[in-house]
């Protein structure tokens, strides 16, 4: 009886903080199209977010590059099909991994910081004083953070791939002598603007509205504690993760047939 | 008389009202009027509901039923336009001063000017070095809020509260943990200002003497209700059991020492 007692009161929360979040996201959306016109703002918002998460985008995008480049290489080379490098490169990257593993860096940087940023405004109380000099909230502060999220991700989800582009030609060309001419021209040939490139852009505009859904919805609502703050950053990073993976399985069933 | 004078057209008026939270009852029935243009002390014991008063006069909390007038008109109990417009004519000095962290003491007096109204830079700058003179903090402008004491914080929340002249400032336990010079500031800053802006001020306190050195009306709250209220001198004066204890923060009276808890005994025997 206590199991299906804690079971039924775990789907009632689960259900209504369901609840709670559409009509935060409902809110969101209206002060995220109020604020488009505090241009100073959302600038703002778009280098804490976006330009500061540049580093670790770029970083492991070339490494993830050269990983790829490396395993593809070991086992194109079985099949004499090296040639074909570059486009197995660039589309594991821009269909796949750019925009996910873009995304998970994302939640990891920029929405956990969204999350402790509003959470700890919360804690001390400068959310209830913007609102007591009848400022709201989620014009002021959350519209141009949920505005730079969906901006700034696509962005760096294309320079993930990009970089990654460029790590994989590093170790095919630098490492093991591919033809740069080939590697380049097989990319080329390979990819396709609309099925991958536009569909990886979609990807990733999915994610990016995801992860900062989740982040400001955890930091509004986060118990006003240091524990709570702590454990609505977790709650960010993880629910934004799986969000991310599952989406990402229905969006490639969707995408390329499956579903 | 001089209570029919002062409450002849009182700016805030709570009728009957009755609030919970998690399903905690906190006002059971509570009725006060605050005098225009003076200052009143709003006290009692910790957790009786003294800042969840403000929470309601300042609409961020909505009453379970009863009413609360400001101005002549009943607070919005949703967060719309009404609601807002009506803001503006409140200020609020939080306990931990909740200046906006990434903002600098300029900044911050010049957040609600800049939010509400469409002066120029130039005015801006004027109206908050005006405040910010006020509070003698027009030295500190360019400082952010984590150089800042304690007690300079709450100078500059309090010039940020008055920056767009309200008719009220509520002050929500403007004095704790003030080391006594900094406490003096702001016990001679709310009475200065309430006097030479015409505010009207409510402060929310558990500090009797400072409380009742600045306070023109006195309410005391206890078990979601007014328990008693009157002049700081009826106030001390007073031989009321709760009033008494209370006002000369005696450990063990009407309000219990003990929070309500089984027998102590079979509290010791039990096993769980």
């Amino acid at each position: 009886m206590s199991f299906l007692e804690n079971l039924g009161k775990f789907g009632l929360g689960f259900v209504s903080r369901l609840g709670v979040s559409f009509l935060f996201l409902v809110q969101a959306l209206v002060g995220a199209v109020k604020s488009l016109t505090r241009f100073r703002l959302i600038v703002h918002q778009l280098y804490s977010v976006g330009v500061l998460t540049m580093l670790i985008i770029l970083v492991s995008g070339l490494f993830v590059g050269m990983v790829l480049g490396l395993q593809g290489y070991y086992q194109l080379v079985n099949f004499s099909a090296e040639s074909s490098l570059g486009m197995v490169v660039a589309l594991f990257l821009v269909r796949e991994l750019g925009p996910v593993l873009a995304a998970l860096l994302f939640a990891g940087r920029a929405g956990s910081a969204l999350t402790a940023e509003i959470g700890l405004m919360k804690t001390t109380k400068q959310l209830a004083a913007m609102e007591m000099m009848a400022v709201d909230p989620m014009i002021r502060v959350i519209g141009p953070r949920f505005v730079a999220g969906f901006i700034a991700l696509p962005v760096l989800a294309a320079m993930l791939s990009g970089i990654g582009v460029l790590g994989g030609y590093l170790v095919g060309h630098g490492q093991f002598g591919v033809d740069p001419g080939v590697y380049w021209s097989s990319m080329q040939n390979g990819v396709d603007l609309v099925d991958d490139v536009l569909n990886g852009v979609i990807k990733s505009i999915v994610f990016g509205f995801i992860v900062t859904w989740v982040a400001l919805f955890e930091g509004y609502y986060a118990v006003p504690t240091s524990e709570g703050v702590s454990r609505a950053t977790t709650r960010t990073v993880v629910t934004s993760s799986l969000a991310i993976l599952g989406g990402d399985y229905i969006l490639t069933a969707l995408m390329f047939g499956g579903l | 008389m001089t209570e029919v004078n002062i409450f002849e057209n009182p700016i805030v008026e709570a009728t009957d009202v009755h609030f919970s939270f998690d399903q905690r009852r906190i006002f059971d029935g509570l009725d006060l009027q605050i005098p225009r243009g003076k200052v009143t002390a709003i006290m009692g014991p910790s957790g009786c509901g003294k800042s969840t008063f403000l929470g309601l006069l300042g609409g961020r909390l909505p009453v379970s039923s009863g009413s609360i007038w400001f101005d002549g008109e009943a607070i919005p109990q949703k967060k719309n336009e009404a609601l807002f417009l009506m803001r503006r004519k409140m200020g609020m000095l939080f306990q931990n001063s909740a200046l906006l962290t990434d903002l600098s003491v300029f900044e911050n007096v010049a957040f609600p000017l800049r939010e509400q109204t469409d002066l120029p830079d130039e005015l801006i700058r004027i109206l908050v070095l005006l405040k910010l003179e006020m509070v003698g903090l027009r030295g500190a402008r360019d400082l952010m809020p984590a150089e800042l004491s304690g007690g300079m914080a709450r100078r500059v929340a309090l010039a940020r509260a008055i920056a767009l002249d309200p008719q009220m400032v509520m002050y929500d336990e403007p004095f704790v943990g003030l080391d006594p010079i900094s406490m003096g500031v702001i016990v001679e800053l709310i009475r200065k200002l309430n006097d030479a802006l015409g505010l009207t001020s409510v402060v929310v306190t558990h500090d009797v003497p400072e409380g009742c050195s600045i306070a023109d009306y006195v309410y005391l709250l206890d078990s979601g209700r007014v328990i008693g209220h009157g002049t700081p001198k009826d106030m001390l004066a007073s031989t009321q059991p709760e009033i008494h204890q209370f006002m000369n923060g005696l450990p063990d009276g009407p309000v219990g020492y003990h929070y309500p808890a089984m027998d102590y005994l079979m509290d010791l025997r039990t096993q769980k």
